[in-house]
């Protein structure tokens, strides 16, 4: 491929100093990653998978090595810069959803667009922004519904869309569907292959699950602060068909109340 | 983010927790209306005061034997050290001294029929009514030749001639035994009212100086000599001419301090003006403590948010906020809380003012300064203890904060 990689990690270490203990979450890390890749990551608690995608989130400042997200250096950068980089080309799903309580779902997809320093959108244009992308997890017609009227699968695709709202670089998902039940977690497993198929987005998902890391197209593993595995995934798994398989679900999933609000 | 922006989310995340919002400003609210309640009560009796002054003549000048400003020591023998009548006619060719009275009194029962009362009785002079801007409401303030014969007539103040005489009635003409002399009464003064002192004004009698001193109380020194200017632009210029005189009379040397005091009335507010403002500060700062209480619970409340809310600091710093994003998000809720207090604060204040004016009848004054330094105490307030909550929040580590449960 003779595309420039959207993630190019070279001898990624990570310490922390724990009283006396010196920790050595991340042991060099070299890892590339192309644009519109479906990367799973997997790996036992304390391999250093989580800190490995603090630091790919810019989350978290490297002990040592080179990070070059979209060709630019930001191992380096000071705090200020790396919100700004979290801004716009990190799109961040995590297990507990983290919308806003009382909020309603177009307010939480807009949010990053709030804290984009430049962009100087118009509240009308963060509107049109955030509808966009709530089409694009089908989440348009629960706008206006708060978190606690939406069932876990329809918080999570708001969290996608607040992701997505910034067009960033990659989308970093940390055990999406842990909180979900197997349905559910299909759903939302298609919504990521959706989004990294249709629009190209690169994905990269953090699970110890085995079968949520085959729906991925590219499988790496952890273990002690450094990487075991990473190859190709053959058999990869399609959500969309796993769905249409799925016998139709017992209940509603939408919990009660659900209209009782918002419009 | 712009700071319109940061507002409505603080006014967002207020409304989320309105019962507590309230109660946190309900302290702000407390402290101002304090303050401003304080300050009000403080400044109607400075008003009072001043008001009092105004009414009882800027220009007058109160001439007193001794001086109380050396500290009680008084000059040698050979001196004058007292008042004579003769000092109070010189001071009526003083230039710009209008009217002179010499003044004396004495505390005698006084008895009409079968109704006694224990009052003071002023020794003074024909200009007296035109010195104190006060009117005879029956019969006739007396006369000159009443001075000169000291002649056994009197004025009595209206409290006085209504204990005597039942309210209302004109006891012109009658006699009343004065320390058991005959006088006859030739009039009754207007009401006054009270003092700035709290005392009854109108419970006294007036009499010739004359008569007091030779028929009643048998002083050979006068008590005091009352004198008012034209205007009282004059009042300064004249209080240093009549020392001058007095000064001469009383052969003291250069050097040598008065043995007389000479104040105007102004001199004389002022010492209780100062000690009301001292009052008042007292009391808006013991109000202020209940300001800075206030300050101390939306600390408290705001640490207390801060904790709660660490997940969704922990998201807003990943999704791109900065440290100084969340600093001021949560700044500018604490100083929302403090400016909401004050706003309301200063309404309450404005009302119990009303309240105290109405129905404590104290001419309770709201000041307008002090409104602003309510409210921009308060906003002190706010950004203060505001601070260290927000920046506990800003300096949160994203990782931390998203993990926390």
């Amino acid at each position: 491929m003779a595309q420039q990689p959207v993630i190019s990690v070279r001898n990624l270490t990570r310490n922390y100093q724990l009283g006396e203990v010196t920790v050595r979450a991340l042991r060099g890390v070299s890892f590339d990653v192309q644009p519109g890749e479906f990367i799973s990551i997997t790996g036992p608690s304390g391999s250093g998978k989580s800190t490995f995608m603090h630091l790919i989130g810019c989350l978290d400042k490297p002990t040592s090595g080179e990070y070059f997200l979209d060709g630019k250096d930001v191992a380096k950068a000071s705090k200020d810069e790396l919100a700004l980089v979290r801004n716009q080309k990190i799109g961040f799903v995590f297990q507990g959803f983290n919308l806003l309580k009382r909020t309603t779902a177009l307010d939480n997809v807009e949010l990053p667009l709030l804290y984009n320093p430049k962009s100087g959108l118009k509240a009308a244009d963060r509107h049109k922004k955030a509808m966009e992308v709530l089409a694009a997890v089908k989440m348009s017609d629960r706008h206006h519904h708060l978190p606690n009227q939406l069932s876990g699968g329809q918080q999570q695709r708001v969290a996608i869309a607040r992701a997505l709202v910034t067009n960033p670089s990659i989308l970093l998902a940390d055990e999406p569907t842990g909180a979900l039940d197997t349905r559910t977690s299909v759903e939302v497993m298609g919504i990521f292959q959706r989004l990294n198929k249709e629009l190209g987005i690169t994905v990269m998902v953090i699970t110890h699950e085995m079968d949520i890391a085959e729906y991925g197209t590219r499988f790496v593993r952890f273990r002690d602060g450094k990487v075991v595995v990473d190859q190709a995934i053959t058999k990869r798994r399609n959500a969309e068909d796993e769905l249409a398989a799925l016998p139709p679900p017992e209940v509603d999933p939408e919990p009660a109340g659900a209209h009782a609000g918002g419009h | 983010m712009s700071i319109f922006m940061t507002l409505r989310i603080a006014l967002k995340a207020l409304g989320r927790n309105k019962m507590r919002t309230a109660l946190t400003m309900l302290g702000m609210i407390i402290g101002v209306a304090a303050v401003i309640a304080m300050v009000a009560l403080g400044s109607g009796a400075q008003a009072q005061i001043e008001e009092q002054i105004k009414q009882s003549g800027t220009n007058l000048i109160m001439v007193m034997p001794g001086n109380f400003s050396s500290g009680g020591v008084r000059m040698g023998g050979g001196n004058a050290v007292t008042l004579k009548t003769e000092d109070a006619t010189a001071l009526r060719d003083v230039p710009g001294v209008q009217y002179v009275s010499a003044t004396t009194q004495t505390r005698v029962q006084v008895v009409a029929g079968n109704q006694n009362w224990s009052t003071n009785v002023q020794g003074v002079d024909v200009d007296f009514p035109n010195i104190r801007l006060w009117t005879v409401k029956f019969g006739s303030w007396f006369g000159d030749q009443d001075v000169r014969g000291a002649s056994k007539v009197i004025v009595l103040g209206s409290s006085v001639a209504n204990t005597l005489f039942g309210e209302g009635v004109d006891p012109t003409g009658q006699i009343i035994r004065v320390k058991n002399q005959p006088f006859t009464v030739v009039g009754v003064m207007g009401p006054k009212g009270q003092s700035s002192t709290g005392q009854d004004q109108d419970d006294t009698a007036f009499a010739p100086y004359t008569t007091i001193m030779k028929k009643l109380s048998g002083n050979q020194n006068i008590g005091g000599i009352s004198v008012s200017t034209a205007s009282a632009d004059d009042v300064l210029e004249a209080t240093e001419k009549v020392k001058q005189v007095l000064r001469e009379r009383h052969k003291i040397g250069p050097g040598m301090e008065d043995d007389f005091t000479a104040r105007t009335l102004e001199d004389m507010a002022a010492t209780r003006t100062e000690m009301t403002r001292t009052m008042t500060s007292l009391l808006a700062s013991i109000a202020g403590v209940s300001l800075l209480v206030g300050g101390i619970g939306i600390m408290n409340i705001m640490l207390v948010s801060v904790t709660e809310r660490t997940r969704e600091i922990g998201l807003r710093l990943a999704i791109g906020a900065r440290g100084r994003d969340v600093l001021l998000q949560f700044l500018v809720e604490a100083v929302v809380i403090s400016m909401f207090g004050g706003g309301i604060g200063i309404g309450l204040g404005y009302g119990l003012s009303w309240a105290v004016r109405t129905f404590m009848e104290w001419p309770a004054l709201v000041p307008l300064n002090s409104v602003f330094v309510a409210v921009g105490f308060a906003a002190i307030v706010g950004v203060f203890f505001g601070f260290y909550p927000a920046r506990k929040a800003a300096s949160l580590d994203p990782i931390e904060a998203l993990r926390f449960e």
